[in-house]
């Protein structure tokens, strides 16, 4: 299949990542070209094989319900870009005139 | 020196810690100028924890008393920047340590700073870093190979006696291979994840980068292990691996996977292989072909799942509460300059570097609604097909020996700018992760031009102990590990220019 530098565009708006036109059109080849190579697996059979999303027998690790001391709430700001009080501080969500 | 070394004179009394650690800050102080292995350290940090070590003195408990060790960039550790090479984690300090940090620190060690790598572990040539490249000790010219690049680099430069890395598709192993040094990447959940900065949560494991098998069987000992902060480490008790390392291979059936000695072999590659074969031989192991009949899909494999776990760990980086955060754009003047999603999208843009970009491109195409049937959904089929190989393969024989890369190391820069090469160099060492098995990367050789050349083994799930055994009795018939890189360190491109 073809990638377009518009399909790579919407991506990164699903991606969050704002790109620039020479990398929109840069990944657009390199992301064909990948995905060209990947396209080897559709030889594979797969039918009746069932998916491993997890190599390890693993479901449910259960522990103890027991109350255990937590990273404190200045330890757990100390990273933030920007804070106001117990809170991390970030733009507004909700646009009151939209 | 080997932490086997290390121990010994502290034993006979002999060295101290604060001798072996200042001897390593000089010889770091020579050497990163011309590697640049490290994204931090701090003299006065490491001058610190030797105090308190001598203090404390050696005791039983703590097996690992005044050993230095290097941290890769993307394990947590208290206070000290951890920033997966990256721009968007700039200046992050970990209000935590890792599990394995704080195993390795309750058991004595010494820690020497952080190790570069590529980009959150994307790359395989420790080229993709916002720190610069690391280079190789044996060839300035050539890349140390990656992602676990600075650690595999400190390691065969003696600016560390042994680091920690992260192996997601290869990258303990192929950085171990092109290095001339040993690296372990663990059976998937024999070491505990928590604190490792997630790259592609059911591939990642840590583990050691050394000199010696002996020395990685040393560190695998104090990491692994159940951890009830990681639920994916798995609840097995940990076999004793240093009395694994005394018993002879001697009637142990080695495989030689077909696919893996396929043509695109470096013939130097191979030829070191077949010689390492003959060792085997020769200490009573015997050796049989066998198939890995899905090897040829476990590249394709590997980047559909490995990219879709990524993008989806990789959305937790958005400038909020560590990190990286754009400013509000004020030249614009445009009314969405300060709103979240603004915040979201500039932050990561100005953040990641291309590979992050193009890998969380990708995962988020190949997880899309329309393809995710097509890609990832077959991807975790072709998964099971892999993972059954090894168990086939394991029915046969008891090891298997492969090389670990199909080259040696490559020029920096020789595939920066076409991604599919880069990710084809990997090709040995992905199937393993897909498959969770374990796998040990040791030195086997060298190129006439002077570059190392790495053999692998691998073993069923949890058996780390046969692989050090099988391991540690080739380094007793061979002296590949003794080598070290010259002190002068010359760059091939230079050398060609002063003729």
């Amino acid at each position: 299949m073809a990638i377009s530098p518009k399909d790579v565009e919407a991506l990164s708006r699903l991606a969050r990542i704002q790109l620039t036109d020479e990398e929109l059109a840069r990944f657009a080849g390199q992301l064909d070209g990948i995905l060209s190579y990947v396209e080897k697996l559709k030889s594979a059979k797969t039918e009746g094989v069932a998916p491993t999303s997890h190599v390890l027998p693993l479901s449910n690790v259960f522990r103890e319900d027991k109350l255990q001391p937590s990273l404190p709430t200045e330890e757990a700001l100390a990273n933030a870009p920007a804070r106001e009080g117990p809170f991390f501080k970030v733009p507004k969500i909700i646009d009151p005139t939209g | 020196m080997t932490l086997r070394q290390i121990q010994e004179s502290y034993r006979q009394k002999k060295a101290a810690p604060v001798q072996v650690a200042e001897d390593l800050l000089r010889r770091i102080e020579q050497q990163e100028p011309k590697i640049h292995a490290f994204a931090w350290m701090d003299p006065q940090r490491v001058r610190e924890q030797v105090k308190e070590l001598e203090k404390a003195g050696p005791s039983a408990e703590r097996p690992l008393w005044g050993i230095p060790l290097l941290i890769k960039d993307n394990i947590c550790v208290r206070g000290a920047p951890t920033t997966c090479a990256s721009k968007i984690l700039a200046g992050f300090r970990p209000p935590y340590d890792a599990t394995v940090v704080e195993r390795l620190k309750k058991a004595g060690a010494i820690l020497l700073g952080m190790a570069n790598m590529d980009e959150f572990a994307f790359g395989s040539s420790c080229e993709h870093s916002c720190y610069g490249p690391t280079r190789n000790p044996w060839d300035l010219g050539y890349v140390p190979g990656g992602s676990s690049g600075g650690s595999a680099a400190a390691v065969a430069a003696r600016m560390a006696p042994a680091a920690l890395g992260s192996d997601t598709g290869g990258s303990i192993r192929q950085p171990a291979s092109f290095c001339g040094v040993v690296g372990l990447k663990p059976t998937y959940g024999r070491i505990s994840r928590y604190g490792l900065i997630a790259f592609a949560s059911s591939l990642d494991q840590i583990g050691p980068i050394t000199r010696t098998v002996e020395d990685a069987a040393l560190l695998t000992q104090v990491m692994a292990g159940p951890d009830p902060r990681d639920s994916t480490c798995a609840d097995l008790a940990v076999p004793d691996y240093l009395r694994a390392l005394g018993q002879p291979i001697h009637g142990l059936r080695l495989g030689l996977p077909k696919e893996y000695l396929s043509a695109g072999v470096d013939p130097e590659v191979r030829k070191a292989i077949e010689e390492a074969l003959t060792v085997f031989r020769k200490l009573g192991a015997t050796v049989k072909e066998v198939s890995l009949p899905h090897t040829e899909y476990a590249v394709p494999t590997y980047y559909i799942v490995a990219t879709a776990e990524a993008s989806s760990n990789l959305a937790r980086f958005d400038g909020v509460r560590f990190g990286h955060r754009a400013r509000p754009s004020t030249s614009s003047g445009r009314a969405e300059g300060k709103t979240m999603l603004e915040m979201y999208t500039r932050s990561r843009e100005e953040g990641f570097g291309p590979e992050a970009k193009r890998r969380i491109t990708l995962g988020t195409f190949v997880l899309s609604s329309g393809y995710y049937d097509a890609y990832y959904a077959r991807a975790l089929k072709v998964r099971t097909l892999i993972q059954q190989d090894f168990s086939r393969a394991f029915e046969q024989v008891d090891c298997l020996v492969t090389p670990t890369a199909p080259t040696p190391a490559f020029r920096l820069g020789e595939k920066m700018e076409d991604p599919l090469t880069m990710y084809l160099s990997d090709i040995f060492t992905i199937s393993i992760n897909l498959a969770g098995v374990p796998a040990l990367s040791l030195p086997c050789g060298f190129t006439p031009a002077g570059l190392p050349v790495g053999m692998q083994l691998i073993a069923k799930p949890f058996a780390e102990d046969l692989l050090f055994r099988v391991g540690h009795a080739y380094q007793g018939a061979t002296d590949w590990h003794e080598r070290e890189p010259p002190d002068e360190i010359a760059s091939s491109s230079l050398r060609g220019s002063s003729q």
